[in-house]
């Protein structure tokens, strides 16, 4: 260091812009190869045979079913995730327990776990020979290669989200203000409903959107348990999987073009629910 | 329908932590009674056990002939104000004063008119649809009030209503606090680190440390008659003077205080002196066992003086002396002082309360 600039001297100043400059080129370089050219290349390779292709795919029954499968899984996901997390996050923030340090770690469980292996304890457990599978072929309820099983891992992998993003909320708006609704007379639950509630509403939200995002993409696990079977147990994710396979290119990036757009608007809304959490924190 | 609370033996431990021990005291109907005592000396937690916010770990509530301790929170009908106002911030003024109408399914006529009567009580009746961080702190906690007063409770709990405040708010709204209390008549128990808040306020005041009660009296009895050195240090600003007893006096150097008739022979003990029972002897006047001292500085604040004494032995002593009392009295002089009704206690084991003048 021979040259030593003087801090807010012209040569700092000069070399602070140069860095800057760089920073900037080097996120827009990476936002640039990372999003918009493989988004580009969705679009342009789903429209390239001509817009009637559009019409073809949409009709088309498998793909339909697919599509309404993903909307069912996803749905049913959210409605679990959001009453389990909220209570799991309601529990690990406000009651002292033994063993609440270890069920704060398992909470993170899914996120480590790659989902492939989840798929294949699902097996274990359902699939044909599974601890389960007695119990419930003698009950002519199919788990495996159904509805049941992808529902089962897919919750699964989506339920952290909802719990890691209510846990901080409830930290920072605290007690007092449920303590102040019982002293007024509120039951647990019309506290609950009434404060609670209100007060975790963003930051519910994007604890939901995550996991709607993490559900409608999920394929790894449910690839192994689905079976991917046409027209039952193909998923959207699956169908472009067996599209792209298939050669169907068009369809297969056009069905991929849906889902991108989808995640689009639930980023939206994810920032959306930010901008809200952060206006609360700082009121 | 207002009811007296009666405390017995509540004690309160987390863990291994007893932060209430022993406490017994009533308070009685239609007065104010403070909780006085420094952060950590448990006056908060036994307010909340009366709320039923906390599950005492022995003892028991009344309020009147009926039990608290075996009911729920919100069965108990207790008004509660938080420091930090815990207001629903969510919902407006006017939603939160209903709130305890509303979840009691009060019908909405009834609802509003009370809302309305409250806002007016509280004159906040042109801020009905504002929300609370619209609101300065001061109007927040009116708001918190009238949201505790609208289920008309027996009792009404005040937690540090106004520590969150600044001074010149504080000292309106307690001003504010004793005429709407007058007004209202509702039996009130205060918790409060601050002295003159309690003394000003309250017809009763606990005095607490470390999770004990220290002493119970009105609020000339807490000051002119302390029951311990911890009341002594804590209640209003004295002097503390070490030493020993020898013959019904505290001994020191230079000085020997009387007041120690109660305490052994040779005990080691210390004799409290409030800044305005320090005073000046008039020049010429009979020597009736009065200390001389030096005068050191005089800081004149109005009609009072604050002087800072040096004994012969170095102790230091701060005494209030009116400014027609000073007879003459300026830096650098020798004056002869009177100590009037010093307090002696025993030192051993006794915490210094670390406050003089």
């Amino acid at each position: 260091m021979s040259a030593v600039a003087k801090p807010g001297g012209r040569a700092d100043l000069q070399r602070r812009r140069i860095v800057r400059a760089l920073l900037v080129s080097v996120v827009v370089a990476y936002v640039t190869v990372l999003l918009l050219i493989p988004l580009g290349g969705i679009v342009w390779t789903a429209l390239k045979p001509g817009w009637s292709v559009v019409g073809q795919t949409f009709v088309a029954a498998d793909v339909r079913h697919a599509f309404l499968l993903t909307g069912v899984i996803t749905l049913i996901t959210l409605v679990v995730t959001t009453a389990f997390g909220v209570t799991v996050a309601w529990v690990l923030v406000r009651q002292r327990f033994r063993g609440r340090g270890l069920l704060n770690a398992i909470v993170d469980l899914p996120f480590a776990l790659s989902p492939v292996t989840v798929g294949i304890a699902a097996v274990l457990l359902f699939g044909r020979g599974g601890w389960f599978a007695p119990w419930f072929d003698a009950r002519g309820i199919s788990i495996i290669y159904a509805l049941p099983s992808m529902l089962l891992v897919t919750i699964f992998i989506s339920i952290p989200f909802v719990i890691r993003e209510v846990q901080p909320v409830l930290v920072e708006v605290g007690t007092e203000e449920e303590d102040a609704a019982r002293t007024l007379g509120a039951s647990v639950l019309q506290s609950f409903r009434r404060v609670t509630l209100p007060n975790i509403r963003w930051g519910l939200f994007y604890g939901v959107a995550l996991s709607a995002a993490r559900a409608i993409g999920e394929i790894g696990a449910v690839l192994i348990v689905s079976g991917a079977i046409q027209g039952k147990t193909e998923t959207a994710t699956l169908y472009i999987f067996r599209a792209v396979e298939e050669r169907q290119t068009a369809s297969g990036y056009l069905a991929a073009l849906v889902l991108a757009l989808v995640s689009i608007a639930l980023l939206i809304g994810i920032e959306t629910a930010k901008h809200r959490i952060e206006r609360m924190k700082s009121a | 329908m207002t009811k007296p609370i009666v405390v017995h033996q509540l004690t309160k431990r987390f863990g291994d932590f007893e932060a209430v021990t022993d406490v017994s005291f009533t308070a009685p109907e239609g007065a104010i009674t403070a909780l006085l005592g420094p952060s950590g000396s448990g006056k908060s937690t036994v307010l909340r056990m009366i709320a039923g916010l906390e599950v005492p770990t022995s003892g028991h509530v009344w309020m009147g002939e009926e039990e608290l301790t075996v009911k729920s929170v919100q069965e108990r009908q207790v008004g509660f104000v938080f420091q930090h106002y815990a207001l629903f911030r969510h919902m407006t003024v006017a939603n939160n004063v209903a709130f305890g109408l509303s979840v009691r399914k009060v019908d909405r006529a009834a609802q509003r008119r009370r809302v309305d009567e409250l806002l007016e009580l509280v004159q906040l009746a042109p801020f009905r649809n504002r929300y609370p961080d619209q609101l300065s702190g001061g109007q927040r906690q009116r708001v918190a009030l009238a949201r505790a007063l609208a289920p008309q409770p027996q009792v009404l709990l005040l937690d540090e209503p106004f520590g969150a405040l600044d001074a010149r708010v504080r000292q309106d709204l307690r001003r504010w606090l004793d005429e709407l209390h007058r007004e209202l008549g509702v039996t009130s128990l205060l918790v409060t680190h601050d002295q003159e808040e309690a003394l000003e306020l309250a017809n009763k005041v606990v005095v607490m440390h470390e999770g004990k009660i220290e002493q119970v009296g009105t609020p000339s009895e807490i000051y002119d008659e302390p029951a311990t050195a911890f009341v002594a240090g804590f209640v209003g600003s004295a002097n503390v003077l070490h030493g020993n007893v020898v013959d019904g006096h505290v001994h020191l150097d230079s000085i020997r205080v009387p007041g120690a008739d109660h305490l052994p022979e040779g005990a080691a003990a210390s004799a409290y002196v409030r800044p305005h029972d320090v005073r000046i002897a008039e020049p010429g006047g009979p020597p009736n066992g009065s200390v001389s001292a030096t005068v050191e500085r005089i800081s004149r604040l109005g009609w009072v003086a604050r002087l800072s004494l040096r004994l012969a032995d170095g102790n230091v002593l701060v005494a209030h002396v009116p400014q027609e009392e000073l007879n003459g009295a300026s830096e650098g002089d020798r004056v002869s002082i009177d100590l009037r009704n010093p307090k002696a206690f025993h030192r051993d084991g006794v915490e210094e309360p670390a406050r003089t003048a």
